[in-house]
């Protein structure tokens, strides 16, 4: 029942021509920013090649691609998941799921993994970069394998948010706009720990990005990703529960 | 048989205002049950709850003997709801939209394809299956809108306005659709309009400010039902002596020969007409008029205007 809802979404977001516009932006601007990198890498590469333990390919064009790819995420998924309750909302459609036999819980899951379908292309668009300079060179695998699954946490993390905000509004751009401010805020909210106190501690394990960087260095700690995992359970059973309450809200 | 639909003490409030209050009645097979009342009379909202897309602040709905409340997922796998707005993913075909419906009211995949053509064999959309459902006028849409709510041939059937904005075949054609539903399934049928209601309704409900206002049996024997007759004479008598004939209680003059003739209850049409040929008078039309459902219906609702 689940994977019938999230095969419908999934099938409604490639019928959409804003997927695929969002798609194509998107892997424009990276293979941009990626080429920048490899550009700046084949310039400075003689002068790695003399030095004793040189940072390598991975560190130089991998890892700061894949930190813009998290940036411009960022920008797209509350695109993709503005729709995903708002729109049936508005048009009427979510009483189709809500006289039919499947429980509130299957709908937000079903939900949930139509939009990591499509998260999951872009996650693989994006690692094909880098996996194609193995064509001419190595690269550290381990490092990319933490740096992707950094990448595929912070994607799914933005999905469960943006569906939490989708659901708070019939109109897709307001919850588009609540996600954004959500997920940006919560990105850097890391900055506030530069004057240090009392709360730097809190605001750095709060920001989804503090946690990123640690993987994107290579650093798979359990602690991070149990904040991702409750970050992503939090946000989607609060979808649920908001979607009960409009069924018995006053 | 137990009821398919059985409702008891139903409240809904919306904040402190009290949209539908103590609403009651059971629903059995082969039933159409007609819901009437003015706008905002809470119709929609009883619908709502029926279909288990509102939860209702206290009170008790059991589909098929099965409490909506307690297992929901049980309970709505016999009930096909269709919305004020047909729920249509504007992306989708027909075909896929109803396949997609299909394996959401748990029809295996195996008989879904079967089921999508039986519904559509139904609501007459054999020749629309690949067309996308934004692109399909209004009354197509309805009937989609419709195919998705008989798809897993329910027990119970709810329809909010199924015939609002259609063209006058196709209302007959929807029409003919419910009442053949109305044979195999139990159909809540909403409608504000009155000639709709006696047509097809076996039964009808009036609310009025979220309360029941009226439940009454429709479609009796004729002869019961006729309140009064209106009737035109070639050779028009005297009006007392229209007043004379036996079960006539009133005469109403409507000027060129017409007459409205108000029966008492229990008097039989027929031997009325044969009295009004055997006297000469050139009896030329003679309709009988319902058990008036448009006067109970102003006398329960006007006077007072509806709340918003």
């Amino acid at each position: 029942m689940i994977l019938t809802i999230a095969s419908r979404e999934l099938r409604s977001l490639f019928l959409s021509p804003l997927a695929w516009s969002l798609l194509a932006v998107t892997q424009f601007i990276l293979a941009w920013l990626f080429l920048v990198q490899l550009d700046g890498f084949l310039q400075i590469q003689p002068r790695l090649a003399a030095m004793e333990g040189a940072p390598g390919l991975t560190d130089l064009v991998a890892a700061p691609l894949l930190d813009n790819a998290a940036i411009i995420v960022l920008l797209l998924v509350p695109l993709l998941a503005m729709r995903l309750i708002s729109e049936e909302l508005r048009s009427g459609t979510f009483s189709l799921l809500l006289s039919a036999p499947v429980s509130m819980t299957q709908i937000v899951l079903g939900k949930y993994l139509g939009l990591l379908g499509m998260l999951a292309v872009i996650l693989m668009l994006t690692a094909a970069m880098p996996l194609s300079l193995l064509a001419g060179g190595s690269l550290d695998p381990g490092k990319l394998a933490a740096g992707l699954l950094g990448l595929g946490l912070v994607l799914a993390a933005a999905a469960a948010a943006g569906l939490f905000m989708s659901t708070l509004s019939p109109q897709p751009a307001v919850a588009a706009v609540g996600a954004y401010g959500l997920l940006l805020f919560l990105w850097l909210i890391n900055l506030a720990t530069g004057a240090g106190g009392e709360g730097s501690a809190l605001f750095a394990w709060l920001s989804m990005s503090t946690h990123f960087e640690r993987l994107l260095s290579g650093l798979v700690r359990a602690s991070d990703l149990a904040y991702y995992l409750l970050f992503i359970t939090g946000f989607l059973a609060l979808a649920i529960r908001r979607l009960d309450s409009l069924r018995t809200g006053a | 048989m137990d009821p398919l639909i059985s409702i008891e003490n139903l409240y809904r409030y919306y904040g402190s205002r009290c949209a539908v209050r103590d609403l009651g009645f059971e629903l059995h097979r082969g039933e159409v049950l007609g819901l009437l009342g003015p706008n905002g009379a809470g119709k929609s909202t009883s619908m709502n709850m029926i279909a288990g897309n509102l939860a209702p602040s206290s009170g008790r709905i059991r589909l098929n003997g099965l409490d909506l409340l307690e297992r929901p997922r049980e309970a709505k796998a016999g009930l096909g709801y269709l919305p004020e707005t047909p729920p249509l993913y504007r992306e989708l075909t027909v075909d896929e939209y109803l396949r997609y419906c299909a394996r959401l009211n748990r029809i295996p995949r195996g008989s879904a394809a079967g089921a999508v053509r039986r519904a559509k064999a139904r609501c007459g959309l054999e020749t629309s299956g690949g067309r996308l459902t934004s692109n399909l006028s209004k009354g197509y849409q309805q009937r989609v809108g419709i195919a998705q709510a008989i798809i897993h041939d329910p027990a119970v059937v709810i329809l909010d306005e199924p015939t609002v904005g259609l063209d006058p075949i196709q209302i007959r054609e929807i029409r003919a659709l419910i009442r053949e539903l109305g044979k195999a399934h139990g159909v809540i049928l909403s409608t504000h309009i009155l000639p709709e209601v006696q047509a097809l309704c076996t039964r009808v409900l009036i609310l009025h400010r979220g309360e029941l206002a009226y439940s009454g049996v429709l479609g009796g024997g004729a002869d019961e039902g006729a309140a009064s007759l209106l009737i035109r004479l070639a050779r028009p008598p005297e009006k007392p002596l229209l007043a004379g004939l036996p079960g006539v209680e009133a005469v109403e003059t409507l000027g060129q020969g017409r007459y409205r003739l108000h029966l008492g209850a229990g008097t039989a049409t027929a031997t009325l007409a044969q009295r009004l040929v055997q006297n000469g008078w050139g009896l030329e039309e003679l309709t009988p008029e319902q058990p008036g459902l448009e006067q109970i219906f102003v006398r329960l609702t006007a006077g007072e205007q509806a709340a918003p």
